[in-house]
């Protein structure tokens, strides 16, 4: 699903990722962990290439998004992202968060459509006119419809013409969460989802994450929750000082770590 | 006393037996088409200009065009407004033979300075927006125009709503100076009263009152939409 290759990534000369590669796989659910600062979010951050890769490779569906001349929106509707401070348009009230992403990329793909039609009427364009079977009244009203699904499903469907001041942290989070499901990615990236919360409210965000990742999506999570890490990762990375200093399934690695400063980490965290 | 009873009288008999009042009004809609023009085609400007300074300056495309909007903003703030209307009316008009009433020169001057002026107060706005809200834009695949438009820029409007407010007053002010091109506004229009009879003091008494009236106003409109704007920060 995501082929990352070679990926380094410097600030100024601060070199924060030092050739990292690794494979994603469909379904995986991958947890990364590490001290602060030894590059967890840049390397989530580079996965959709919200930071520029310095060099590397980022495949992702056949294509390498890290190439700048890539349309690098198209790929990331299909790659969602969780943030530690939910970034919810403050302006919008919740529905509008929900719907604004797949109205406006569908929009714009009729849009497309009835230009190409119309030149092709004008005999400027060669081909046949494709037959349009939607209008921008049926996409918003499909939006709506999905967005309203999706509020149901995290038992917030009372809130949906709120605006997002409103909404205590974990329900910003699990609207936040179903922000990016809207647009059916094929994965979601998910960096210190829980962080930014208070404690009571943890719980009702990872069970939201524990249940997509039960559907089979595929993840990829920077978290602290070592309990969360345990029970839903299928792959932990251990990071440190940009590079990755350790790779495996949790069961190998909370019981057996291979090097010592991942034995050190985890005698920090584990307690 | 005696003596300003007499202009006060005079003047009102100017006023409204010799039809002063459509003069008057005439000059009052000619300052206002010239605020309110100059805000809003400095809305455009400053806007688009703000969003060009703002922008992460990756390609050398962008690096150019934010040269050219700072050397636009500096040449624009750098040099009085007269200065600004003169050399347009005076001189770029001529030279390139187009002929245009001195209101349009001034609505298009004005709009050209405060679009200067907005710009920095849109990019200030623009920077106290939570970069969060770009990066989730950005995170669901819209572009970065489309974020910018539809996320980030109502979010500065209504922080910088107060500012703005200032700035159109700001405008409301200075269009006394169009006189200098001969655009018949409130300041030219109870001048020529005054040239008229020889009496000024009443005149341009009235003419204070009038520009304090329309700035207390535009103070209270700011006000009422400010309040509306509010609204969306509580929910619900
Ligand atoms: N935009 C940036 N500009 C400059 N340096 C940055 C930037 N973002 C991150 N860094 C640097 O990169 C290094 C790694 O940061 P990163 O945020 O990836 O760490 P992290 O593992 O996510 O840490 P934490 O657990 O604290 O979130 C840090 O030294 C940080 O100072
Ligand atoms: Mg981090």
């Amino acid at each position: 699903m995501i082929e990352v290759v070679n990926l380094c990534k410097s600030f100024g000369d601060n070199n924060v990722l030092k050739n990292i590669s690794t494979t994603i796989k469909k379904g995986e659910k991958v947890v990364v962990i590490g001290p602060s600062g030894s590059g967890k979010s840049t390397f989530l951050r580079c996965l959709n290439c919200m930071e520029d890769p310095t060099s590397g490779s980022i495949i992702f569906g056949g294509v390498d998004i890290a190439d700048p001349k890539v349309d690098i929106n198209i790929h990331r509707q299909k790659m969602g992202m969780v943030f530690q401070h939910f970034n919810l348009f403050n302006n919008k009230t919740v529905i509008e968060n929900i719907m604004m992403a797949p109205v406006y990329v569908a929009t714009k793909k009729l849009k497309k459509q009835k230009r190409n039609n119309t030149l092709i009427a004008l005999h400027l364009k060669k081909g046949t006119p494709e037959k349009i079977d939607t209008s921008v009244q049926k996409i918003k009203e499909q939006a709506h419809d999905k967005a309203i699904e999706l509020l149901k499903r995290i038992g917030l469907e009372d809130k949906a013409d709120a605006y997002p001041s409103s909404l205590s942290g974990g329900q910003k989070q699990r609207v936040a969460i179903i922000r990016s499901l809207a647009m059916d990615p094929d994965v979601i990236l998910f960096d210190e989802p829980t962080s930014a919360l208070d404690p009571e409210m943890v719980g009702e965000v990872l069970d939201l994450m524990k249940d997509l990742a039960n559907q089979g999506m595929t993840m990829v999570v920077v978290t602290h929750e070592m309990g969360f890490a345990k029970e839903v990762a299928t792959r932990v990375i251990f990071m440190d000082d940009g590079r990755m200093i350790e790779e495996g399934s949790p069961e190998e690695f909370f019981v057996n770590p291979k090097t010592e400063r991942c034995k050190d980490f985890l005698s920090k965290v584990l307690v | 006393m005696n003596n300003f009873a007499f202009n006060v009288e005079r003047f009102f008999d100017i006023l409204i037996n010799k039809g002063g009042y459509k003069e008057v009004l005439e000059g009052l809609l000619n300052t206002m088409i010239i605020a309110v023009g100059g805000l809003l085609i400095g809305i455009v400007i400053g806007t688009l200009i703000a969003t060009v300074r703002v922008m992460p300056k990756y390609k050398a495309a962008i690096r150019v065009m934010d040269k050219i909007c700072s050397f636009y903003v500096g040449f624009f703030r750098g040099t009085p407004m007269v200065v600004q209307l003169l050399v347009f009316y005076f001189v770029l008009l001529p030279l390139l033979g187009i002929k245009l009433t001195s209101v349009a020169v001034a609505i298009v001057v004005f709009g050209l300075n405060s679009g200067a002026y907005i710009s920095e107060i849109m990019r200030g706005g623009i920077l106290s927006v939570d970069p969060g809200q770009m990066e989730g834009g950005r995170s669901v695949g819209l572009s970065y125009s489309t974020t910018m438009l539809k996320v980030v820029i109502p979010q500065a409007v209504k922080n910088i709503l107060p500012t703005m407010g200032n700035e159109f007053i700001a405008l409301v002010k200075e269009t006394s100076v169009v006189s200098f091109i001969g655009a018949k506004d409130l300041y030219l229009t109870f001048q020529n009263i005054g040239n008229a009879t020889y009496e000024y003091m009443v005149p341009y008494l009235s003419m204070a009152i009038i520009y304090i009236v329309v700035v207390c106003l535009i103070t209270v409109l700011i006000k009422v939409m400010e309040r509306r704007l509010r609204k969306s920060d509580r929910g619900r």
